[in-house]
This record gives structure tokens, C-alpha cells and sequence, in this order.
């Protein structure tokens, strides 16, 4: 117990009047930068990081902790909204989500978000407190082969989540592998696909992508619609603008799954915030009772994967805070700041600053509250957004995504880029072929290609290395079932039943 | 291309609204300096940019310094804008160092270091070599002996393939008398990665700056065998490779370049403002605090080391086939 005695004395320093303060504007400031695509979390800490030095450590960096949770949670108000992901990890929350808006449902749409995101953020807080010691030593023995195997368990599972035909989805899912190819191989630093453009040669960045095709090529598609009024119709708000007992009780149980998900594949290095998203996607669509809503508006398409975005951000902390590895952009320059007041993340920082980390986790729980405090109420003014009339919505979204991409990198190829993809969309659109597998070749191609080429060259060259490791052999056999369990049962005339628990 | 970044818009916009509102009528215009980091926010070009910005401001060198951000590619996309946009404007000063070397070589960059005025380096970091603790490897002669015995079979673990951890990883594997192309090494992006595989034993050594492993070595997770700084350096966490034998000297510099085309008396002006800086006591304190060192070299000593430096990290990315000859 004596865990909780230091976190009572971390409380004690959250709620001092300043902190709070720094709370408040990190959350703020968090859920703003969340909104824009392209302005993420990590720049705007490293932008403030001059500032804050000759300030208190404890303040700035629970001001960081706001920004960090903020940005998460603001990336899915654009997402469910406008279908325009302002981070990587709201991506899947925008298949969903902007079904839902669009359906006049944005209002429990964002709610659900809002309180998984909470429930997740907290939950995962606590495990964060009591386990993060022995999860950061489990999460470093975790090898390249047994990445790969978690990387192809997703790959099968969400591919196969997708679209009507499997051809069509699988036609999609190369697109984004191929997309995810571009630029600076990072094994050998040799340039691909960048056709001597050396603004190409850092790679696609996943945000641009999304947004154009998702965003761009939906305004597209609009546009091409006109007097065709019954596609594409977005009604603001039909029903009850917050969850009902039924949006509750099919929210609850993918708030925790994303939670299990989500915070320790977030504590693994190389883990990161999508995968976890997308593998609570799959899991949600598999277990779902009515698994024909997917692809039209289902809120456990939405409560799963925002619970599994902000699990895995305060899994993100494990591994920083007990060893001083930092696994996610932000996480690098938030360990930049604790250098810079002479603190040392790793297993000594809880011996010699107990009281600046006990803060901190403190601080990540008001911050979670604060979130949910500032947004639920501002529910019902997000949802009018979609009353705007539809072409002027549009071209506002238009502009919108166009400025937050420039934003970021402040190029003219990258804007470039935008229309093209879009206009690669707009054509997948019209010819019936999915998105988003997409993006999540785009996003899931690269990670197993590093890290099945790193696990054969520590080998040594020998395929063995990836049944060798129980984990990586595990992980395969999940990922072989899923992909030829389906047509065996079918050959063997089995019916899947749906699990009626 | 000129592309407008965030900070030049705030700066446009609250130029817009100083004129507005009546602004000061004094002509003569602020002693200034723009400093670009070509790297996105956060890393250490950028660091480095804002230190500057930091210390040049509150020593009152200069009136006012901006610092812009132009990220990709090593830098290379960096130092083709500037060379551009900044040509002849004795108030632009652009961050640079090792990695942009190897950049420049590797991407075929059309602008390399040639096309910008060399002012001085300012900081460097050593390269140490660390093994987990639990590992075989108890020394750098044993490092040397499996080197020799079977190149392929030590894994190396670091940063970017070509950059300088990859290149400090051929070094020492020629100087233990292995064959330096065959050297096995496995880049990670972020220290993060990296630390995880060197700190689980997955990768036989690890390769990166001295800071990096620095508390990872005092708390007993990862040994140390050596660091690639001259003899008789001080304030490590152990000892250096010259003084067990195995002379190699490298460390991960960073340096200021000023825009081409401006005069002699311009380039002069520059030099001592950065040097002026460079000799500050808030300057060494800042260093202190991000445990960089100082190894401020400006004028024709800078000039003849950096020809060296281009060379020596040409000659090893030749010889890894990362640069065709």
C-alpha cells in the first residue's frame, strides 16, 4: 500500500492551485493541436519546451501530460465529425464515427469517445501505477520476430474486416503497402519509390494520407454528386443527443477491451498507438451482435479503438518513465524535458524525484477528468458543425485540411500529395473499393518489413528465429487461424455461430 | 520554393501589426539573426537552434534571433532552401553537423556543404559502445576477438543506417582487424528502439552518443567498453577506446553555417557574434544541462577539419556500398 501513500502525496502536488492551471492549459492547448491534422502533440511540446525552462519541472510536465492526452482525445472530434483524422490513431475512429455523424448520431458518437477515452485513460493510469516496474521489463524482451507476429495478427485480422469483396479489399490493403514503401529504407537508408523528389524521401506521412483520402476524397465524391442529394445525406442530429441505455450498454465492454489492448502494446517500444486501434476494431466487429451495423455507423466501432488510443498513450509512459527509453515522438521530447531540469527517467527517477513522477501520475488522472469536463459539454456544439449546409461544409473541410497540412511541413509537394491521393480515392470511391485498408497497409506495411528484416539479420539469415520465440510462434498460429480458419469451417460446413455469451 | 512556415507567418503577422499600430519610427533596423534548423522541433539541430536563439537574446549579442524549422531528409531539404532563399543575407545562419555529411552523400543531395559559409562548430558528442550487462562480451578486447573471429555474427545495434553510429560501428570493426563492409548492424529509428534491443541482449553491442547510455551504465543494465574521444577525456562514465588500445576518434558535432554570397566583412561580423556566444557563461551553462560539450573550432581550423570530416565519412559509406563511387 505503500504504492498509494505516494500517490497521495503526488495528488497533493496536482492539485496545487499552479498545477492545476498547467493542467487546464496543456489539456487546452492539447485538444486544440488534436484537432488540426498535421500539428501533433510531439511539436507542440517541443515548441514549448524554451518556455517552459525557467519554469517548475512538475508544472511544465504536467502540462505535457495534458497536451499528450488532449491530442488524443481532440483527433477524434475531426474524425467523427468531419471523417478528417487529425492523428494517426484516430484513423479507425473515423470509419465509425462519421457514420455515426452522419446518421444525426454524432452526438453519442463523440460521448462514447469522450467517456472511453476517460474510462480507458484511467483505467490504464492505474495499471500504469501499480505494474509499470515488471510491464517494462516484460515489454523490452519482446524481439523484432515477435513485433512481426503482432504485426501480421493485425494485418490478417483487420484486412479481413473490410469492404464487401476480398478482392477489392485486398487490392486496397497493396496500395497502402505500396504507398508505405516510399521513401528512406530504413535498414539500408537506400531511397524507394521517391523518384528523386527530396521532400519524398522521408516517407508518406500517415496523417497526410489520411485526411486526403479520407477527407479530400469524400468532398470529391460530393462534389460530383450535385442534385443527387440522397447520397451522402448528413443529418446534424436525430434522436437523443447523448448515449441511451442501449448506446451505454454497447459501449461498456469495448471501453475495456481497448483497454486491454491498448496499454500494453502501448508500453511496447515499438508498439505504438495504431496498431492496438486496429486490432480493437477487428475485435469489436468479431464480437459485436450486430456486426451488420460495421461499415454503417456501429458504436462499438468507436468506443473500442479511442479506448485503445488513450490506453496505449499512458502505456507510452511505462517504458519512459521506468527505463528512459522513449517509444513515441512525444514521449522523446517529454524525456527531453526531464532532461532539461536534470531529470534522469529510468529505474532511479522513482528513488531520486519520487515526488515530480508521483505528480505526474496524479496529474495524468485530474487531466482525464479535466478532458471530459471540457468536452462532454461542448457535445452539442460540436454536432451543429454538421448543420452547415453540405457545400459549404465541404469546402470548409477542404480548406481545413489543406492548411493543417501545410501547417506541418510547409510544402508544396505535400499539399500536392493531398490532391493526388484524394484524387486516387475519389476513383476507389466510385469503383466501390474501401479505404481504409489503405491506410492500414500504409501504416502496418512498413512496421513488419523493419521488423521481420531486423529479427533475419540478428539470425543471421534463419527463418527459424521467428517460430523459435514462443511469443512470435503464438502470435503466427493466431494470425494462421484467422486468416484460413474461415474458409475452413466453411468447407467443412460449419456455421460460425455468433458468440451468445 | 519558398514555403512559408509557422513561425515566419507570426512573425508577418505581428510585423503587420507593429506597422500598424504606428510602430517605432526608428530606421535603422534591429541587429537580428535567423537561424534555420533543418530538422522538425525536438531534435538536436533544433535544440541546438533554440539554445542559440536562447543565449544570443539574453546576452544581448544580437536584439532579436528567430529560429525555423525545415525538416526532411537528413537536412538535405533544409540546406537547399537555404542556400536559395538566404543567399547574400548576412542575418541567416543555418544549423548543421555530421548526419548532414553522410545525408547529403547518401540522398545525392543537389546542394551539399559547399554551397553554404562555414562558420564554426560548436558542439560534439562522443560515440560509446556499450554490451547488456549479462553479456559474454566483458571487454573491448573481446569485442575485438569475436569482431575478428566472425564479423557477421556480432549484431550492432544504433540509429540511422549511414549516419554516425553506423559508420562509428565499420570503424571499429576495421580497427579490430574484421572486414569493416561485413559489419552486421541493425538501424532502429529513435533511441528508443535502439536501447530496448541493446538493453534485452538481442543485439551483441550497442552504438550511440555517451549520454544516451550514460545511466543505464551507473545503473549496472549495460557495461561499457569504450568511447571514441581522445585520450585522457574527462566526466565519463568509463574509459575512452585510445586509452585501452584501439585509437578512433569520432564525435557527432554540430556546427553553424552563415548563407553564400555574403563579404568578407559580413562573414567576419557572423563569426564574432557566434563566437561572442560561444564563450558566454550561459552558453556553458546550457551545455551543461543538456551534457553536450564544448568544441567550439571556428576559421581555417573549422574549414580544413570539415574537408576531413567529408572524406573520412565519404571513404567509410564507400566502402559500406551506401555510396556508389
Amino acid at each position: 500500500m505503500e504504492t498509494l501513500g505516494l500517490l497521495g502525496g503526488g495528488l497533493a502536488i496536482a492539485v496545487q492551485p499552479m498545477n492545476l492551471l498547467f493542467a487546464l492549459v496543456g489539456v487546452v492547448l492539447g485538444t486544440a493541436v488534436g484537432v488540426l491534422p498535421g500539428i501533433g502533440p510531439a511539436m507542440t511540446v517541443a515548441l514549448l519546451l524554451p518556455i517552459t525552462f525557467k519554469m517548475d519541472p512538475a508544472g511544465s510536465l504536467i502540462m505535457f501530460a495534458g497536451i499528450y492526452y488532449g491530442g488524443m482525445y481532440g483527433g477524434s472530434t475531426t474524425s467523427i465529425l468531419l471523417n478528417t483524422p487529425g492523428e494517426s490513431a484516430s484513423i479507425v475512429t473515423a470509419l465509425e464515427g462519421n457514420r455515426m455523424a452522419r446518421a444525426g448520431r454524432g452526438g453519442p458518437a463523440l460521448a462514447t469517445a469522450a467517456i472511453g477515452s476517460f474510462v480507458a485513460g484511467t483505467i490504464a493510469t492505474a495499471l500504469l501505477t501499480v505494474f509499470a516496474p515488471f510491464l517494462a521489463e516484460v515489454a523490452i524482451a519482446f524481439g523484432p520476430e515477435d513485433y512481426f507476429a503482432l504485426m501480421l495478427v493485425a494485418l490478417v485480422t483487420v484486412s479481413a474486416t473490410f469492404g464487401s469483396s476480398r478482392l477489392r479489399g485486398l487490392t486496397s490493403l497493396s496500395i497502402g503497402l505500396a504507398l508505405g514503401l516510399v521513401g528512406i529504407d530504413k535498414l539500408t537508408g537506400q531511397a524507394r519509390l521517391a523518384f528523386g523528389i527530396p521532400d519524398l524521401l522521408d516517407g508518406l506521412e500517415v496523417t497526410t494520407v489520411a485526411v486526403a483520402m479520407f477527407a479530400v476524397g469524400e468532398a470529391m465524391a460530393v462534389a460530383s454528386q450535385k442534385g443527387t442529394a440522397a447520397q451522402g445525406h448528413v443529418e446534424a442530429i436525430r434522436g437523443s443527443l447523448w448515449m441511451t441505455k442501449e448506446d451505454w450498454k454497447r459501449s461498456w465492454k469495448p471501453w475495456l477491451r481497448g483497454t486491454a489492448l491498448g496499454f500494453p502494446i502501448g508500453a511496447l517500444p515499438a508498439g505504438g498507438a495504431e496498431v492496438p486501434t486496429f486490432l480493437s476494431y477487428a475485435t469489436e466487429k468479431k464480437l459485436s451482435k450486430h456486426p451488420e451495423e460495421f461499415g454503417h455507423g456501429a458504436i462499438e466501432g468507436v468506443a473500442g479503438p479511442e479506448a485503445a488510443n488513450n490506453a496505449s498513450a499512458a502505456g507510452t509512459l511505462v517504458p519512459l518513465l521506468t527505463l528512459g527509453i522513449p517509444t513515441s515522438a512525444t514521449a522523446a521530447i517529454m524525456l527531453a524535458g526531464f532532461q532539461q531540469y536534470n531529470l534522469q527517467p529510468g529505474p532511479l527517477l522513482f528513488v531520486t524525484s519520487a515526488d515530480v513522477v508521483w505528480g505526474l501520475i496524479a496529474s495524468l488522472f485530474i487531466a482525464n477528468a479535466m478532458l471530459i469536463v471540457l468536452n462532454l459539454p461542448l457535445v452539442g456544439l460540436w454536432v451543429r458543425l454538421l448543420s452547415i449546409p453540405r457545400h459549404w461544409l465541404y469546402g470548409g473541410i477542404l480548406v481545413f485540411a489543406a492548411v493543417g497540412v501545410l501547417a506541418a511541413k510547409g510544402s508544396l509537394v505535400e499539399l500536392t500529395l493531398v490532391l493526388v491521393l484524394g484524387l486516387l480515392a475519389f476513383g476507389m470511391r466510385r469503383f466501390d473499393y474501401p479505404i481504409a485498408p489503405v491506410v492500414v497497409g500504409m501504416i502496418l506495411g512498413p512496421m513488419a518489413e523493419t521488423q521481420l528484416r531486423r529479427a533475419l539479420q540478428i539470425a543471421g539469415g534463419d527463418p527459424m528465429v521467428l517460430v523459435q520465440s514462443p511469443i512470435s510462434a503464438g502470435l503466427i498460429a493466431v494470425a494462421v487461424l484467422a486468416l484460413l480458419g474461415p474458409l475452413l469451417w466453411a468447407r467443412l460446413g460449419w456455421r460460425m455461430k455468433s458468440d451468445e455469451d | 520554393m519558398t514555403a512559408l512556415t509557422r513561425r515566419e507567418a507570426v512573425a508577418l503577422g505581428t510585423a503587420i501589426l507593429t506597422v500598424a499600430a504606428g510602430g517605432s519610427a526608428g530606421a535603422q533596423a534591429p541587429a537580428e539573426v535567423k537561424i534555420m534548423a533543418p530538422a522538425a522541433p525536438g531534435g538536436g539541430w533544433d535544440q541546438t537552434a533554440r539554445v542559440m536563439q536562447g543565449v544570443l537574446t539574453s546576452e544581448r549579442i544580437v536584439r532579436s534571433a528567430q529560429v525555423t524549422n525545415v525538416a526532411g531528409a537528413g537536412g538535405t531539404i533544409g540546406i537547399a532552401q537555404f542556400v536559395n532563399g538566404a543567399r547574400g543575407d548576412p542575418a541567416a545562419l543555418m544549423v548543421s553537423g555530421f548526419v548532414m555529411v553522410g545525408a547529403i552523400l547518401m540522398n545525392k543531395a543537389p546542394v551539399t556543404l559547399e554551397a553554404v559559409t562555414p562558420i564554426a562548430r560548436l558542439t560534439g558528442e562522443w560515440q560509446a559502445l556499450v554490451v547488456a550487462q549479462n553479456s559474454p562480451i566483458k571487454s573491448v578486447q573481446d569485442l575485438a576477438a569475436a569482431l575478428k573471429a566472425d564479423v557477421a555474427k556480432v549484431s550492432w545495434g544504433g540509429g540511422s543506417a549511414g549516419g554516425v553510429d553506423h559508420i562509428t560501428a565499420a570503424m571499429f570493426a576495421g580497427l579490430a582487424g574484421a572486414d569493416g563492409s561485413k559489419v552486421n548492424y541493425i538501424a532502429h529509428s529513435g533511441g528508443g528502439e535502439a536501447l530496448a534491443a541493446i538493453l534485452s541482449g538481442r543485439v551483441t553491442v550497442g552504438v550511440g552518443g555517451g549520454s544516451e547510455f550514460e545511466q543505464h551504465v551507473k545503473g549496472r543494465r549495460m557495461r561499457w567498453i569504450g568511447l571514441t574521444a581522445p585520450q585522457g577525456t574527462s566526466g565519463l562514465a568509463g574509459p575512452t577506446l585510445a586509452e585501452q588500445g584501439f585509437k578512433l576518434e569520432l564525435q557527432n558535432w554540430r556546427s553553424i553555417f552563415a548563407a553564400p554570397g555574403i563579404s568578407a566583412a559580413q562573414r567576419a561580423g557572423l563569426a564574432e557574434v557566434v563566437e561572442k556566444m560561444a564563450k558566454s557563461k550561459a552558453w556553458a551553462d546550457q551545455l551543461a544541462a543538456k551534457g553536450w560539450q564544448d568544441t567550439y573550432l571556428a576559421g581555417d581550423a573549422f574549414e580544413s577539419f570539415l574537408k576531413e570530416e567529408i572524406t573520412r565519412v565519404s571513404g567509410v559509406l564507400r566502402q559500406l556500398g551506401l555510396v556508389s563511387a
